[in-house]
């Protein structure tokens, strides 16, 4: 549904270069949630306004549901813009019009006709949860408000494609998590293809089935997420887990992350590990979480003991993710 | 002389100038709008980029906003005659008026509008809009109350140019005021036209308060 194919972008200011984009490509099918993860200054924001040309790519190709965005010009750009829908960080709602107005705007500018663009708008505004709010101005609504007016109106001309510029980064995590839910029954409902970008890795864990991290420009990982939280050499996988560092660690102990995925959680492993081995096992931490729709755990432990080499051995064989953290 | 024998003259007067005044603001709105417009589209970072124009245009505007109001008026003489077909009476000042204010009223409008977020026009691009859709549906109704603050700035601006202007044969309160008031030594002519032209400046400026903030959702 998009795909990036060497995707370059250099900002140059006087004689600053900056390398956003290096080489990037990225392919997004039909229907998934895509997130991309990467720190603040990573080339984020630059990447997914490469794919609707708010930003121009120095070299690549960007094709969106078959059309190559980046040889349109003109009409033939707006166009196809107007099958993109786009949600940013700051809302970006026109302050003078009403939330109503602000959900018409794009059906108003693509030409369509004031009784069908009325209907629209009330069909949008309950499907968001804002019936009640339809005369309200964005300085008369909250946050999460602003941002369910954002996501009505980049739904409004029934895009397949819609692209998240750090939409819940301003928000609580409370209205994050309903803005969120909100976004995959969209996915779910319609089939609309997301792909979005954040730095929030609670983002990606809620709703993403795919996910890239991109670090100084460079796409360095990217697949489904469900092979990423099995691989533990993955470094999106490690950002799911943050390994517990403030705990001082005993140098004769093995410190290992231990992943739990599945049926492997329902056996007692550690007290098999300690009647087997003879093993000392001291836990540092631990999370059951949810990714991609999966209950996965981790703990952090400590064995010491003469057997601990086999007993982290046999962790390995029963299935169980196991990272030794040097 | 009695102040109340006077009134009708100042009264006449009064309509000169805000006959005067009034068609310029209307003209220095129509011209100077989309000249802001422009400046703000054209330039390096704007919608539809083109540095040459966006120079000439500058350059243009500050020369005619350096130049005195006296001397424009002067050197537009055969201009106005041309334009209105005399160079003396309240229509003919209307020209300079307006000339002068044009420049004025496109830098507020550029201000106005170079305070839209540019989210808000980033936003309407991904949506697909033209650059005249943006102007015309972000760009003018997102600046509204600062540009109506800016038409009251204008009007108040042209009452001090009209009276300039009046000297010069155009007529209106601040012509009566000078001819009467200061040259012909009589007070209180002066005072009184005075006291009409702060009153009028008084309305402008708190209506024009009162609109912008009436209109402004933000
Ligand atoms: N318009 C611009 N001009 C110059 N440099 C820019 C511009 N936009 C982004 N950059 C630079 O490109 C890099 C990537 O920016 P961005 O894509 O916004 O990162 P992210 O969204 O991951 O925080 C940063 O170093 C940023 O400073
Ligand atoms: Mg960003």
């Amino acid at each position: 549904m998009i795909r990036l194919e060497n995707v370059t972008k250099t900002f140059r200011t006087g004689a600053d270069e900056v390398h956003a984009l290096y080489d990037v490509s990225l392919e997004v099918a039909q229907g998934q949630i895509f997130g991309v993860v990467g720190a603040s200054g990573a080339g984020k924001s630059t990447l997914i306004r490469c794919v609707n040309r708010l930003e121009e790519p120095d070299g690549g190709k960007v094709w969106v549901d078959g059309e190559e965005i980046t040889a349109l010009r003109g009409e033939s750009l707006r166009q196809a813009r107007r099958k993109m829908g786009m949600i940013f960080q700051q809302f970006n709602l026109l302050s003078q019009r009403t939330a109503a107005d602000n959900i018409g705007y794009p059906l108003e500018i693509a030409g369509v006709e004031k009784s069908e663009r009325e209907r629209r708008v009330l069909e949008l505004l309950e499907l968001v949860g804002l019936e009640d709010k339809a005369r309200a101005y964005p300085a008369q609504l909250s946050g999460g408000q602003k941002q369910r007016v954002g996501i009505a109106r980049a739904i409004a001309t029934n895009p397949k494609v819609l692209l998240s510029d750090e939409a819940t980064s301003a928000l609580d995590p409370t209205t994050t998590d309903s803005i969120l839910d909100l976004l995959q029954g969209l996915n779910k409902r319609l089939g609309l293809t997301i792909l979005l970008i954040t730095h929030q890795m609670e983002v990606v864990k809620k709703i993403c089935d795919h996910a890239a991290l991109l670090e100084d420009g460079r796409l360095v990982e990217a697949g489904a997420i469900s092979d990423l939280v099995a691989d533990p050499l993955r470094r999106l996988s490690r950002a799911f887990f943050p390994p517990v560092i403030d705990i001082p660690r005993d140098p004769r102990a093995v410190h290992a992350a231990i992943t739990f995925l599945g049926s492997a959680a329902d056996e007692p492993i550690l007290a098999n590990l300690v009647r087997k081995f003879d093993v000392d096992v001291n836990i540092l931490g631990g999370s059951i979480q949810e990714i991609g729709g999966r209950r996965v755990g981790q703990l952090q432990v400590e064995i010491q003991g003469e057997q601990m080499a086999a007993a982290v051995a046999y962790l390995g064989d029963l299935g169980v993710r196991v990272e030794v953290i040097k | 002389m009695n102040i109340v024998e006077w009134w009708p003259r100042l009264i006449q007067e009064s309509l000169t100038t805000l006959y005067m005044v009034g068609v310029s603001t209307l003209l220095t709105v129509l011209f100077g709008l989309p000249l802001g417009v422009l400046l703000v589209v054209s330039d390096e970072r704007g919608l539809s980029p083109r540095p040459a124009i966006n120079r000439v245009l500058g350059v243009v505007v500050n020369l005619t906003r350096s130049l005195p109001f006296i001397i424009l008026l002067v050197v537009l003489i055969p201009f106005t005659r041309w334009v209105v077909g005399t160079s003396i009476g309240p229509t003919a000042a209307i020209v300079p008026l307006t000339l002068a204010a044009v420049p004025f009223f496109a830098r507020v409008t550029e201000n106005a509008l170079r305070e839209v977020p540019s989210g808000l026009i980033e936003a309407a691009q991904a949506m697909g809009s033209s650059e005249w859709q943006i102007v015309s549906k972000v760009y003018i109704p997102e600046a509204l109350p600062g540009l109506v603050l800016g038409i009251a700035l204008t009007l108040i601006s042209l009452v001090g140019y009209s009276a300039m202007a009046g000297a010069v044969g155009g007529g209106g309160l601040g012509d009566l005021a000078i001819r009467y008031g200061y040259q012909r030594f009589q007070t209180d002519v002066m005072l009184v036209t005075v006291v009409i032209l702060l009153v009028f400046v008084q309305a402008v400026q708190s209506i024009g308060d009162k609109m912008a903030a009436k209109i402004s959702k933000r």
